[in-house]
């Protein structure tokens, strides 16, 4: 059988992420597309502590740590500097997790984004804070438990539309991902590399702690994530969007939710509530799908 | 070649010179002609270097930290709320170990909304690891930014050129530019030895344990004392190419004063018209200005102020509770070393002006006491 991805591996086995952290795969994947000749730049997240304590790094790139809400103006800097210094063909890379790409970052990557810096950015959703605990972010679904968001008064607000927000911006290309579909990742990645200016790349990548949810469950959930339309697969070049994993019979949510703990306390009229949620905002993309 | 000039424009000629190659910047009054220039020099090609205007000082001080680990030398300038803003980012630049030049114009903290010089700003960054230069005239600050990568790039600790708003940011002097060619032998390309760079990957600023972290605090001390070394070793450099001296501390007629008026900024050149006015009238009196505050220069202050009998330190900036911030610095360097009473006086907050005749007030307060009955005297307050 022909493998579907490169071999080669920048990111070492030894890291600190836990079992069947799906910001894992997304970190290893995004290496096998953009390869040796990139730089990285991480704020305060889960990644933080994922790469490894000093002198250690899982990664065979450089990468310079920062603080939590300068993302993208960090990468927006190394980028100059690459450019003045002469090396500009090098791959530019913010990665951030939700809460520094929703919340706290959004300022720097909404300047960077409106900029069209010739940057990639990366969020990698867990859809909480969970470097410090699992606090709700602007990226936490409706419904869910987070440790501020307690089961008697779970999360009552939508998750925040990062994506139309950065669409807004009319960037080059951006796209959403999930760890289930590596390859569609990879694909993108590819294309995306060739492209000037600024990219945003979202990819939800399921937290076993986090989401209360069986660590060997992470890839079943990524993939039911997209299959139920809670986080469709899609990709947006110049304005034109274009589903790249196809869901024409969307599973129901309840099939996504029961797997997780975060969402156990959720009755039956709650889950009917999560569906007509998700409805919605897949119809209103839907139409963007088909061009309307 | 001279030049009449405003102190920002000073400062974005100095950047110029020093021929950085990335700036970031974001607009905040008084400092909003450093960048207006620079904007126009990247633009016109006569300075290589891209310009990233960003969305906020965070992220100014961002992209600079960024640019400087992947070895550019980086620039940025701001003020007050803007210096504040970037607090975070000042220990991470610092923490770091990157030789970021920032000027800051020195505009007092707002609430009340002001736009008008003192020193509160920069001083409540001080403990952040950055070397801070105040300013005295147009001509030092242009040869304090060439100066400040010459010592950063050498110890790679970040460095705040510091002047005051409007009474040095917007004043205009006649200032001598010097030759790119003068500058480029005195300050050589910057060539970091840590950059970010793909055919030697490595990590920098990750979590680190209590088992490496003071090892790193150490350093940054060290380097830091290292800094003091080489500012005073190239003021001669500096003064050989350049013909102009700067040092530490920057002494006026104190070595036969009685009583010695510590200021800083341009408070000082008005302390030394005072001066020249009470030695006329026979009063043994002196000035010194304190130029750099970190590192603290305690030799310099320590010798400059040994033969005075009264000391008066000017503070253009409170600790509220305390003392002056310079007041604190300075007593804490001659604690052990003299018994001289130091008398401490706050004025011109808020851009106030200090006359000279602030000074004479304050000399003829002090020629009444043997020693100070008070903590701090304020000068010139409406009750
Ligand atoms: C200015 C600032 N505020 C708060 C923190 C504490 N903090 C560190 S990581 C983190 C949460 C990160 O959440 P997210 O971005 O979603 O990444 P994750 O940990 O989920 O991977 C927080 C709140 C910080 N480091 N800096
Ligand atoms: S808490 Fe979640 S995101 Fe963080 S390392 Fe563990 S599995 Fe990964
Ligand atoms: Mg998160």
């Amino acid at each position: 059988m022909k493998p579907t991805l490169p071999l080669e591996e920048l990111m070492s086995p030894g890291h600190l992420a836990c079992q069947g952290c799906g910001a894992g795969i997304a970190m290893r994947t995004t290496l096998k597309a953009l390869g040796q000749d990139t730089i990285f730049t991480f704020p305060a997240c889960c990644w933080t502590v994922i790469d490894g304590p000093f002198p250690y790094s899982c990664l065979e790139v450089p990468l310079l740590h920062m603080a939590f809400e300068a993302t993208a103006a960090t990468a927006s800097g190394i980028k100059a500097a690459m450019d003045t210094l002469g090396k500009g063909k090098t791959t530019i890379c913010g990665w951030a997790g939700d809460g520094g790409t929703f919340d706290i970052g959004l300022q720097a990557l909404s300047g960077a984004a409106e900029r069209n810096d010739d940057i990639f950015y990366f969020c990698y959703d867990n859809e909480a804070y969970m470097n410090t605990g699992i606090q709700r972010s602007g990226a936490t679904p409706y419904g869910a438990w987070t440790t501020t968001t307690p089961v008697k008064h779970f999360k009552k607000e939508v998750k925040k539309s990062i994506d139309d927000i950065v669409a807004a911006h009319k960037v080059p290309y951006q796209a959403t991902a999930s760890v289930a579909y590596p390859e569609d990742l990879y694909k993108k990645l590819i294309k995306a590399k060739d492209i000037r200016g600024f990219k945003f790349i979202h990819i939800i990548a399921p937290c076993p702690p986090g989401w209360k949810a069986k660590p060997e469950d992470t890839v079943k959930l990524a993939r039911l994530a997209v299959q139920t339309g809670v986080f469709p697969v899609y990709e947006v070049e110049s304005g034109k969007y274009l589903q790249t994993i196809k869901t024409a019979k969307r599973k129901p949510v309840l099939e996504y939710l029961k797997l997780q703990g975060r969402f156990k306390h959720l009755k039956e009229d709650d889950v009917t509530d999560v569906q007509k949620l998700v409805d919605l905002r897949y119809a209103e993309l839907e139409k963007r799908f088909q061009g309307c | 070649m001279k030049k009449v000039m405003m102190g920002n424009h000073a400062i974005s000629y100095g950047a110029t010179l020093a021929r950085v190659q990335v700036i970031a910047a974001y607009p905040i009054t008084p400092q909003t002609q450093v960048v207006e220039l620079l904007s126009e020099i990247v633009a016109d090609q006569k300075l290589k270097a891209e310009f990233i205007k960003v969305e906020s000082e965070h992220s100014a001080m961002a992209a600079c930290i960024g640019a400087s680990s992947a070895g550019a030398r980086a620039f940025t300038a701001t003020s007050a709320q803007g210096l504040a803003l970037m607090h975070e980012l000042l220990h991470w630049a610092a923490g770091a170990r990157l030789p970021i030049v920032m000027a800051n114009i020195n505009r007092a903290m707002a609430p009340p909304w002001t736009i008008w010089t003192d020193q509160n700003d920069s001083l409540s960054q001080r403990d952040t690891g950055w070397m801070q230069i105040y300013c005295q005239s147009n001509q030092e600050v242009l040869d304090s930014v060439i100066m400040a990568y010459k010592v950063a790039e050498k110890v790679l600790m970040p460095v705040m050129i510091v002047l005051d708003a409007f009474s040095l940011s917007h004043t205009y002097e006649s200032v001598d530019i010097p030759d790119q060619a003068l500058v480029d032998k005195y300050l050589p390309a910057f060539d970091y030895k840590y950059k970010l760079d793909v055919k030697n990957p490595h990590t920098y600023g990750g979590l680190t344990t209590p088992d490496w972290y003071m090892e790193f605090r150490i350093k940054m001390h060290e380097a830091m004392e290292q800094a003091l070394v080489e500012i005073k070793k190239e003021a001669p450099v500096f003064q050989k190419v350049f013909g102009r001296f700067y040092d530490t501390v920057d002494p006026y007629m104190v070595d036969d004063a009685e009583t010695v008026l510590v200021t800083s900024g341009t408070a000082a050149s008005t302390a030394r018209f005072a001066v020249d006015q009470l030695r006329a009238e026979g009063k043994k009196v002196g000035n010194l200005r304190m130029r750099v505050l970190r590192p603290f220069p305690f030799a310099d202050v320590r010798q400059q102020l040994k033969n005075a009998k009264k000391i008066i330190i000017v503070d253009r900036d409170i600790s509220y509770g305390y003392h002056g911030i310079w007041a604190q610095e300075v007593k804490s360097a001659l604690y052990g070393h003299s018994q001289v009473p130091v008398f401490n006086f706050i004025a011109g907050l808020g851009g106030r002006d200090i006359f000279p005749e602030t000074y004479y007030n304050i000399i003829a307060l002090v020629e009444k006491k043997d020693k100070p009955d008070q903590e701090l005297y304020w000068v010139e307050v409406k009750k």
